[in-house]
């Protein structure tokens, strides 16, 4: 489709913007509360996040996995479902990950990672596959099923890492896997890896598949209206299986990452609720691949920031959580004002 | 008579368009007047600025010779100007009483006094002959008997002037007769009423006097007894409007689509089309009459296949399609409009472009390589399209939810005509559509018959079934009561059988309804 100027809503790309600086505003009246200095706490935050490239570098570390799970939320998103399960999702790629990780030790590394990462995909997709299959089949709503496969999923891969997986050493945690498995650092000291380009990879091929193709055009249908969907034609249960796989699998992506990439090995309950933040991301990225990116670039920095704002400043980070949950806040608020305007200006 | 209220020169813009242009209107006290235009022409902009819902950019409103500033709907309530809504605010759990007291309640202490608000709900629809049961929950009664509610609570809330947005629009042929009644009592009480629709009949029926609007300005303003049907269409459209189709005999040839001993269930698992038998030929048009409810709406989703077929079977050029998906129907050639264009037939949030090519979206040429989509090919189409149906604003990148309900309509027709289907289905393919753009649906219905397409036809508008069809069948509770040659049928005749009498009962010379006056 060409490009059409006149038909752009503005406002839709303008309002997370203003979200975001809403948050900020408001996040430095509780600094002050605090009895700290908003402007000192800022300008901590910003320079130990863009400020320069080892802060970058970490910014970028940071954002990485949420550009994974923030694609996930927002892929099935757009099929009209609420994955709140890429928690777990991620769990299950991760332990596919070390798993190929730990297993195949006489594999060349251009074989060996792209396999745990398609594992990760896979099985990722398949645990997401559960939830879309029983909503699509028994109409049992997703979200329900999501958080309870979430808890599946720890307590599941908390038993692989404790027993069959189970490194030795004291920890629960398992043996680092090889270093075929390994992705590159590519700023070394930094622990930004190859995964920063696959992320983006992702949201191309994300892009690409909602917007470009016949699949994306029925999903998006599906999500939009699912009787209008079926009026065209367009298998409604299918393409929900579908989209939760592809949801799954991107959530499974950030599993590979977190394991490949940055802990060398599967620790138990690593993540820091990324597939969590990754609704977040979704959100205030309004679903959209490249939004996505700039959003989980955002909650990269804050996470980066928060934690040399603790170091440096009296503010501490959990300053940084009240910032982020006002951001999804105004967001959440923005759309509840945009429907109202909508709903005036309707004639 | 005096005059109650008047408006003066309301303007009001929305970004791209003017919706009311310089619009003046004086209403007399007590009187029944009418308001039409198609849809898109400013009627209800207008009637928003008056109740306050919307504030005009220019313009005065008086009110009993008064200037008044109105900004928000209790202004409005204040100055005794109630607002009943083509969708109704009611709340469907609770009573009807409790639905007209709901934000006025006579108190006592913190309780609600449900006997008091009963008495007075009996006491009003006395008075203005509005027959509802105060006990009822909302979620029980009909569609017409909901609208009397909102008019209550309208009354409760003392208005003198009470607007009705296309009151009608949701209403049967029989709850149209009873509500012209309410209007006539409501006016012999005293009640003026701007009456909001874009059906000429009843205006000619219901209203003193009419004034027409026409893409945001005022056209004029009528005596209603000192106007017709086609001056006022030509209002309206602003050319002289074709009311009847003209087409020649049917030619029918070899039956293209065969229903046997169909039976169908709604969702709620009740049976309401039972045991059903149909065939519709080549070359002609089979309309089906009937109230609505009487089960037309599962008969053609089930041939859509959008419904499962409980028993008997479907054949589609001689192949059983009882158990085929909508995408195999679409394929072996049908096309199918629905009677709900926003929930079933268009993704308002896709552009006009992609809505054009939905169902087709998977086939050549709008794929490429089997998954990608060929935009280049579905903007040609859309091009196509938008140009040879007039749809408008001639736009394909536009959302199809920014096109006026007549445009979507076109949308549709134009997607479902243009795939040189065998057999099409119409569900009320004219519902809620302005009269310029029924013409241009009448007229393509009759091309694709020409053309030798079966078409059948499910309609409420009975002068839309009688100036369509070559064959007629009546629908009443779920089974075909009769079927006659067009000819042979009178809107009379039809009603008859479709209120449930027996078409042998029949007697022409029965007594005449409201809407046979004109």
């Amino acid at each position: 489709m060409k490009f059409d100027f006149k038909t752009l809503d503005y406002t839709a790309i303008a309002a997370p913007f203003i979200s975001v600086v809403l948050a900020l505003l408001v996040g430095s009246l509780f600094i002050l509360l605090a009895g700290s200095n908003p402007w000192e706490a800022y300008r901590v935050l910003f320079t130990e996040s863009f400020g320069s490239m080892d802060a970058f570098a970490l910014t970028l570390q940071r954002a990485t996995p949420l550009v994974f799970t923030g694609l996930a939320v927002a892929f099935a998103f757009r099929c009209g479902l609420f994955n709140i399960g890429a928690e777990g999702q991620l769990y299950m790629g991760g332990l596919a990950a070390v798993w190929v990780g730990l297993t195949f030790t006489t594999l060349p590394s251009y074989i060996h990672i792209p396999f745990a990462i398609l594992a990760a995909a896979v099985l990722g997709g398949l645990w997401a596959a559960i939830p879309g299959i029983l909503k699509a089949k028994l109409g049992v709503h997703e979200v329900i099923n999501t958080i309870m496969l979430n808890f599946i999923a720890f307590y599941l891969t908390d038993f692989f890492v404790i027993g069959p997986l189970h490194g030795g050493r004291a920890g629960p945690e398992t043996a680092r896997i090889v270093e075929s498995a390994r992705l590159t650092r590519l700023m070394p000291p930094s622990r930004v890896t190859t995964a920063l380009y696959i992320a983006l990879i992702a949201a191309v091929v994300v892009y690409i598949i909602l917007f470009r193709t016949k699949l994306g055009y029925e999903i998006r249908a599906v999500g939009l209206n699912a009787a209008a969907a079926q009026y065209g034609g367009i298998n409604v249960a299918k393409n929900i299986v579908l989209a939760m796989m592809i949801s799954g699998g991107l959530a499974g992506l950030a599993g590979a990452e977190q394991i490949l990439g940055l802990h060398t090995r599967f620790i138990q309950r690593f993540s820091p609720d990324l597939g969590f933040m990754g609704i977040a991301v979704a959100l205030l990225g309004r679903s959209h691949p490249f939004g996505v990116i700039l959003a989980a670039i955002l909650f990269g920095a804050l996470n980066a920031g928060g934690a040399a704002m603790d170091r440096l400043t009296d503010v501490p980070r959990e300053l940084i959580v009240i910032i982020q949950a006002l951001i999804i806040f105004f967001v959440a608020a923005d759309q509840l004002v945009r429907r109202f305007l909508k709903r005036r200006r309707a004639a | 008579m005096n005059q109650i209220l008047e408006l003066k020169n309301i303007t009001k813009r929305f970004p791209g368009v003017v919706a009311n242009d310089r619009i003046s209107l004086d209403v007399a006290e007590g009187e029944i007047h009418a308001l039409v235009g198609e849809n898109g022409s400013g009627k209800s902009t207008l009637m928003n600025i008056l109740y306050g819902l919307y504030e005009g950019d220019e313009g005065e409103i008086y009110v009993r010779g008064e200037k008044r500033e109105i900004s928000e709907p209790r202004d409005a309530i204040n100055l005794r100007i109630g607002m009943v809504f083509q969708h109704f605010m009611l709340v469907e759990t609770l009573t009807v009483a409790e639905n007209v007291i709901l934000g006025s309640e006579i108190r006592q202490g913190v309780r609600v006094n449900y006997r008091r608000a009963v008495q007075e709900v009996e006491r009003l629809s006395q008075e203005y002959g509005l027959r509802v049961d105060p006990h009822a929950k909302i979620a029980d009664i009909s569609v017409g008997q909901q609208q009397r509610v909102e008019i209550l609570k309208a009354l409760y809330r003392g208005a003198e002037i009470l607007i009705l947005d296309e009151p009608t629009a949701v209403l049967t042929p029989q709850e149209v007769e009873e509500l012209v009644r309410v209007m006539a009592n409501l006016k012999a009480q005293g009640t003026t009423i701007i009456f909001i629709t874009h059906k000429i009949k009843e205006v000619l029926v219901a209203s003193d006097r009419v004034t027409v609007l026409r893409r945001g300005k005022k056209v004029g303003t009528k005596v209603t007894a000192k106007t017709n049907e086609p001056e006022l269409a030509e209002m309206m459209v602003g050319r002289s409007v074709l009311l009847r189709v003209e087409k020649t005999p049917a030619e029918p040839q070899s039956a293209v689509f065969a229903a046997e001993n169909l039976a169908v269930e709604d969702e709620r698992g009740s049976l309401r089309v039972k045991g059903i038998g149909l065939e519709v030929r080549a070359g002609e048009v089979l309309g089906i009459a009937g109230v609505e409810g009487n089960g037309q709406s599962q008969l053609v989703e089930a041939i859509a296949g959008l419904m499962p077929v409980k028993q008997g079977r479907l054949f589609l050029n001689g192949q059983d399609i009882t158990r085929a998906t909508p995408l195999q129907r679409k394929r072996k050639g049908l096309g199918y409009v629905p009677e709900d264009r926003q929930r079933r037939g268009l993704i308002l949030e896709y552009t006009v472009a992609d809505n054009l090519v939905l169902g087709l979206h998977g086939e050549p040429p709008f794929v490429r390589y089997r998954f990608l989509r060929h935009d280049r090919a579905i903007q040609r189409n859309a091009e196509e399209l938008v140009e040879s149906y007039d749809i408008r604003p001639p736009q394909p990148n536009y959302l199809a939810q920014s096109l006026s309900g007549g445009n979507q309509q076109k949308v549709v027709v134009a997607r479902e005509f243009t795939r040189t289907p065998k057999l099409l289905v119409c569900a009320q393919p004219t519902r809620g559509v302005d009269v310029g753009a029924i013409e241009f649906i009448h007229q393509q219905i009759i091309a694709q018959r020409d053309r030798g397409v079966a078409v059948l036809l499910v309609s409420a508008e009975l002068d839309e079934i009688l100036s369509l069809s070559d064959r007629i069948a009546v629908m009443y509770n779920g089974e075909i009561a009769a079927a006659m040659e067009a000819r042979d049928a009178t809107e009379k005749k039809l009603g008859f059988i479709m209120l449930g009498g027996r078409p042998e009962d029949f007697r022409e010379e029965r007594e005449e309804g409201v809407l046979d006056e004109v």
